[in-house]
């Protein structure tokens, strides 16, 4: 991931998924289609738990997990993940194949293993011997990044000692037609804070990390500092125009930190590339960040990740902290004028002591994080 | 323990219209009478909006709003915790149906009414509440999720949050894949100190998995328990109506309950 926002690569190429006949790009996972989950959890066998298990095969996650059950005790770990589709794709299929007589759907159909949105948690459950209390947050493009508030509370609660936070999201027709239906589906690449922005890129992904107590940390470890979660009460799928929800996330956040707008070096925006939310969330970064603190989205690399985004984008604020990396924004090419965010174009090398990243959603669901490294 | 007080209960099923009428049945002054659940628009919404809105959308908004009207409480400035296993079966059925027909055009109001988040959603507008709200899944275990998810809030935030757990049955073909008995939605309005509403408190811890949960007595009832995930909340309910100090075992993930000491004010 590091390497390619320092190359400024992009995943998104032309909409070859399934039978999706959309003029589109997506950020699509290679090798999904042959890979298979391991074979005692096979009944949960679909794209978006192959993916999942494809995220907790990297970078030694599962052992880590592995070595933090034998700290805390199986029990005692919390697991907090976010989806929007879950293995949705898996009923469309099975809508191809109903009984023509009858309508049944084929019987090697499993409901809660794949459609269920709690057919992630279940799977990386049982991948990851865990058996510590734990749910899904599906609430559309926030879901995993509220999953790490869940996650704090109860870990702040004594409800468990540890959590593992995550969520992944997969390609499936009802994401790209729906999007779509919406005009809301670029026809090129997706473009975030471009002049000429015409909508999102559908990417399919996921992430992992591992939350644990701060007490005791080491220097140099990695924060969980706020966390600002607001709904807009305004529309089920356009933002609040003056971005109010999104701007009292972002204040929350920063509240519960402690700290102000100033001590951000770098905002992770939400930059979906649609016109309209572009300018609302210009307009709330605006309102707190006043034009200073850099600011970029991921979105033009990766793709919108749906119910992945928020951990995702979690985690690339992570890399920017640990690396004194701060990502400029693939494809943009030049900033809509009207715009007032210090929004980056280049990758820049600066130190990052703290990132605030926004993952908004359908509904009206908003979230904001601040994270930042132990002194 | 986690202690947090119950300010305001909602409930509508089959046979439990309201939680008055619901009461009586639960602490055992009438019997059980399934009958279908009455489900109204919410007068929540405007007119244009009602029309639009799914039967499970309207369940959550209508189970909702009496646990608010039994809390006198403001909606507008509490957090809600949103809980469903099914989420939105009708939608989820016609898109899939349109998505594997020829022409695959979708609604687009239809594909923003499919994410599990809709309830939600629609509370938001419908009450004017910029309060965080979240909505969370765990299948059978998602009454279980909601609680230990509002109660959380509840000590984290020294603030009110209300508990909506819904589910809707699915129309075919999914009913047979995911069968659930009948539409149930349970509401509480919690608080972290005790108000002029307060009916009980609620002392929460976990359980290992081995531990029995509680069953309903009337075997009608027990039957709604086993077969929606959101009326795994009525032993709950049931001590709430019953007004006595109960310990109640609620079902949660395999290898964990939940214990509740109810206790009334």
């Amino acid at each position: 991931m590091l390497r390619a926002l320092r190359e400024k690569r992009s995943g998104l190429a032309p909409c070859g998924f399934e039978t999706a006949r959309i003029d589109t790009y997506v950020g699509l996972v290679p090798g999904l289609d042959d890979f298979r989950v391991r074979s005692d959890l096979q009944d949960y066998d679909c794209r978006n738990n192959r993916l999942a298990q494809l995220c907790l095969e990297q970078n030694g996650f599962a052992r880590e997990i592995a070595a933090a059950r034998d700290r805390y005790g199986a029990g005692r770990i919390g697991l907090y993940l976010g989806t929007s589709t879950s293995g949705l794709h898996t009923t469309e299929l099975a809508y191809r194949r109903r009984d023509p007589k009858t309508g049944a759907l084929p019987a090697d159909y499993r409901y809660a293993e794949t459609q269920n949105a709690y057919s992630l948690g279940e799977f990386v459950r049982r991948y990851l011997g865990l058996s510590g209390p734990g749910f899904v947050v599906s609430s559309a493009c926030s879901s995993s990044a509220k999953v790490l508030g869940n996650a704090a509370r109860m870990i702040a609660a004594g409800i468990c000692d540890a959590a593992v936070v995550g969520g992944v999201d997969s390609l499936c027709l009802m994401t790209l037609y729906g999007f779509h239906s919406l005009g809301l589906t670029s026809p090129g690449p997706c473009r975030p804070y471009d002049v000429d922005r015409d909508g999102i890129s559908i990417g399919e992904g996921g992430g992992f990390a591992l939350l644990e107590k701060a007490n005791g940390v080491e220097p140099g470890a990695v924060l969980l500092l706020g966390v600002g979660e607001t709904s807009d009460a305004y529309h089920m799928s356009t933002p609040h125009p003056e971005g109010l929800g999104a701007r009292m996330a972002m204040q929350q956040a920063l509240d519960m930190a402690g700290l102000e707008p100033s001590d951000i070096d770098y905002v992770n925006l939400h930059g979906t590339a649609t016109k309209s939310n572009d300018a609302s969330e210009d307009k709330a970064v605006f309102e707190v960040f006043r034009g200073q603190t850099p600011c970029s989205s991921t979105k033009g690399a990766t793709g919108h990740l749906l119910g992945a985004a928020g951990i995702t984008e979690a985690i690339i604020s992570i890399l920017a902290i640990e690396h004194g990396f701060v990502p400029g924004s693939a494809n943009t090419r030049s900033v809509d004028p009207a715009l007032k965010c210090n929004y980056l174009l280049e990758n820049r090398q600066a130190k990052v002591t703290r990132a605030l990243s926004n993952s908004f959603g359908f509904g009206g669901s908003n979230c904001s994080l601040v994270l930042g490294v132990a002194q | 323990m986690i202690r947090v007080f119950v300010e305001g209960v909602g409930l509508l099923g089959p046979g439990l219209q309201g939680w008055e009428a619901a009461r009586r049945v639960l602490s055992g002054e009438e019997p059980f009478r399934p009958a279908s659940t009455i489900i109204a628009a919410s007068e929540l919404l405007p007119p244009a909006e009602r029309r639009r809105t799914p039967v499970p959308v309207k369940l959550a908004l209508a189970v909702g709003q009496e646990a608010f009207q039994n809390a006198g409480r403001d909606a507008a400035c509490t957090a809600t915790v949103f809980t469903s296993s099914s989420g939105e079966g009708e939608t989820l059925h016609q898109m899939c149906e349109t998505l594997a027909s020829e022409e695959r055009e979708v609604s687009p109001t239809r594909f923003h009414n499919s994410v599990h988040n809709a309830a939600a959603g629609y509370w938001s507008i419908a009450t004017r509440s910029r309060e965080a709200s979240t909505s969370l899944c765990a299948y059978d275990a998602s009454f279980g999720a909601g609680l230990i998810e509002a109660v959380t809030q509840v000590v984290s935030w020294r603030k009110a949050v209300a508990l909506i757990a819904y589910d809707q049955p699915y129309p075919e073909p999914l009913h047979s894949a995911r069968p659930l008995l009948a539409s149930l939605g349970a509401a509480l309005v919690l608080t972290p100190e005790a108000t002029g509403r307060t009916s009980a408190t609620f002392e929460l811890e976990l359980l290992p998995g081995e531990e029995k949960p509680a069953r309903m007595s009337d075997s009608a009832l027990e039957e709604l328990r086993l077969g929606i995930p959101a009326a795994r909340a009525l032993p709950l309910l049931e001590a709430l109506a019953r007004e006595t100090q109960s310990d109640v075992v609620l079902d949660f993930l395999t290898e964990t309950r939940l214990r509740v000491s109810v206790s009334p004010c």
